[in-house]
């Protein structure tokens, strides 16, 4: 792989102006996506992600800042004149013209040679797995088909970075785990840069090599799934990835005094905030060792959710922990609701924030 | 069940009512061209004859007045599809200022009785000094139908994904490019339903005509010229042609609809 970048921000904002006021959608993001690379930007509803790529896509300009596509500057560029290609939230599917026309627009525009045009379209429908279909209309086919539709006719251009605006969010969820798969297959076989926009922590975790966290504008953490899942940043992107406990308190000799119970944070002093995943944590009913982390509760409320089960284990000072225990052996819960329990986690499980 | 069954056939029986209601006059008239009268009227049947249509260009001012029926028509449509088209693309698509009052006025024409309409016009040629003849009839006719157009293609647009045209623009097309390949196509329905409106507004348009005609006659306007004298048969002739074209007309729009959506 090349140490070109792809997609680069440098402190791009974009505000709007509505009844008089300015309002901030984008706050100063910077990014840097290197090409091949399959980077999502993760964030909840309002995020400013959606506006984040369709300033690469070149359908809002920034208020401030650079957009670069290969060390170009574009920042000024219409989008048809960008070397970046969309797939539409909605897919956006001409809807009167067939599959083949669909997928055939962009070369058209360029004006390909149609020898060109004829066996680029068919490579093509051959990755999405559509040849055969070429004459269908859109509304003929079924949402999973249309999804492959509308990346067909991005990929067809061999842009330099693939845009994909929430593209699985109409499907449903076995067809969406489906499509996951499949993109990151296609996503290979392309070599293309992907830039993948979703709210959903699963979905950016499964596929991307990199994923940026946004919150309010800004880009809360950046990092692999790994990175961000066991090493959040800050309390938003630990509470936005999967579930986390959140413990706060002032720590003195590497122990976090709570409610009910210690936490060990070894070499932190002061103020503290830990997050502990729950399925890091162990739930029973003898005081644990004195090397791990352990506080005392009840169980306030038990669910089974097939896996495993999800235990609510509410603390002295009424705060709640959650803690996930699989279902490995026989499905009987280990506690019930209103046990009084122990919790116990190891010392590494505890992941102090910001550190 | 016999309730229901009952009802079903007072429904089909009230259905071939209004049918036959609303398709009675137009039989007549066709009817009426192939009527072999002898007198000047063209009101009690004779016998069948197809003369009418032989001789259908035998009467020269009624000739002229169908061809600049037909000519008006023709032109002040495409004007005012190219304009309403361009005020309903607006006012579906985009907020701008004076949004409102704009979309007030699109209102605000369709509403005006046509009497009201006709003498303004006329009192604002006359008072500008603008000849009366064929192109304030144009004109005034734009006037009246171009609210038609701007209400079909702006109910067409507003249900139009914003995304197909960003899409296009994505994919590399040009702005006109965009218009031709994509937008058009896909509000082309409401243009054409309003085409036809317009089209049909113009040709039997007799209120606001007759104001600012000068001394041009159309077809309409010879017609209620000669209700005192007898209408000829020509004219039912003529208006079972119009009739006709408009059927095929209706006919092929439909078909292309169900192919497109």
């Amino acid at each position: 792989m090349t140490e070109l970048s792809a997609i680069e921000l440098e402190d791009v904002v974009k505000e709007y102006h509505s009844h008089g006021e300015v309002v901030q959608a984008v706050k100063g993001v910077t990014l840097d996506i290197p090409e091949g690379e399959f980077f999502s930007l993760l964030g909840p509803s309002g995020c400013g992600k959606t506006t984040t790529m369709r300033m690469i896509a070149g359908f809002e300009a920034p208020s401030k800042g650079l957009v670069r596509l290969l060390g170009q500057d574009v920042t000024n560029v219409p989008p048809n004149k960008r070397d970046v290609n969309m797939v539409f939230q909605s897919y956006a599917l001409f809807p009167h013209m067939s599959v083949w026309d669909n997928v055939a627009f962009g070369l058209k525009q360029r004006k390909t040679p149609q020898e060109e045009v004829k066996r680029r379209v068919g490579e093509m429908l051959e990755i999405v797995d559509l040849a055969g279909r070429e004459k269908r209309m859109p509304r003929q086919m079924s949402g999973g088909q249309q999804q492959r539709v509308a990346l067909a006719r991005a990929l067809v251009n061999r842009p330099r970075a693939l845009l994909l605006d929430e593209p699985l969010g109409a499907l449903d969820l076995k067809l969406r785990q489906a499509m996951q798969i499949e993109l990151k297959r296609i996503q290979r076989e392309v070599g293309i840069t992907f830039v993948y926009v979703t709210h959903d922590q699963s979905e950016a975790l499964t596929m991307s090599d990199r994923i940026a966290v946004m919150n309010d504008g800004l880009v809360e953490q950046l990092g692999g799934p790994h990175e961000i899942y066991e090493r959040p940043a800050t309390a938003f992107v630990a509470g936005f990835i999967g579930t986390s406990n959140l413990l706060t308190g002032a720590a003195t000799g590497g122990e976090l005094k709570i409610a009910g119970g210690r936490v060990l944070v070894p070499g932190h002093d002061g103020e503290v905030t830990v997050t502990v995943r729950p399925e890091k944590i162990t739930i029973g009913t003898e005081e644990p060792a004195r090397e791990s982390s352990a506080v005392r509760g009840t169980v306030a409320e038990v669910v089974y959710l097939g896996t495993y089960n999800s235990y609510a284990v509410r603390l002295a000072d009424g705060a709640e922990m959650t803690v996930f225990q699989q279902n490995a052996h026989d499905a009987t819960a280990t506690a019930e609701r209103g046990d009084s329990v122990w919790l116990s986690w190891r010392a590494q499980h505890s992941y102090v924030i910001g550190s | 069940m016999r309730g229901a069954r009952f009802g079903d056939r007072l429904l089909h029986l009230y259905t071939w009512l209004v049918i036959v209601w609303l398709s009675s006059p137009i039989a007549v008239m066709i009817l009426f061209g192939f009527n072999d009268k002898r007198s000047k009227s063209n009101t009690t049947w004779q016998g069948f004859t197809l003369r009418w249509y032989g001789e259908l260009f035998d009467i020269p001012d009624l000739t002229v007045a169908l061809r600049n029926t037909l000519v008006i028509a023709l032109v002040s449509t495409v004007i005012t599809v190219v304009i309403g088209t361009m005020l309903g693309l607006a006012l579906g698509r985009h907020r701008f200022r004076g949004k409102g009052v704009t979309n007030f006025l699109v209102f605000a024409a369709i509403s005006t009785p046509e009497l009201v309409m006709g003498a303004s016009l006329l009192s604002l040629f006359v008072s500008g000094n603008v000849p009366r003849d064929a192109n304030t009839i144009i004109v005034s006719h734009v006037l009246f139908s171009l609210s038609f157009v701007v209400v079909t293609v702006r109910a067409r647009v507003v249900t139009l994904d914003p995304s197909l045209e960003e899409a296009a623009r994505d994919l590399g097309a040009t702005a006109w490019g965009t218009f031709r390949q994509v937008t058009l196509p896909a509000i082309m329905p409401g243009v054409l339903a309003g085409a036809m409106l317009s089209f049909a507004l113009s040709v039997d348009d007799y209120v606001v005509t007759s104001f600012v005609n000068g001394s041009t006659v159309t077809f309409p306007l010879w017609i209620v010229g000669a209700v005192k004298t007898g209408i000829p048969a020509q004219v039912n002739v003529m208006g079972t042609l119009i009739f006709g074209i408009g059927v095929l007309i209706a006919i092929a729009n439909a078909v292309a609809t169900r192919r497109r959506t």
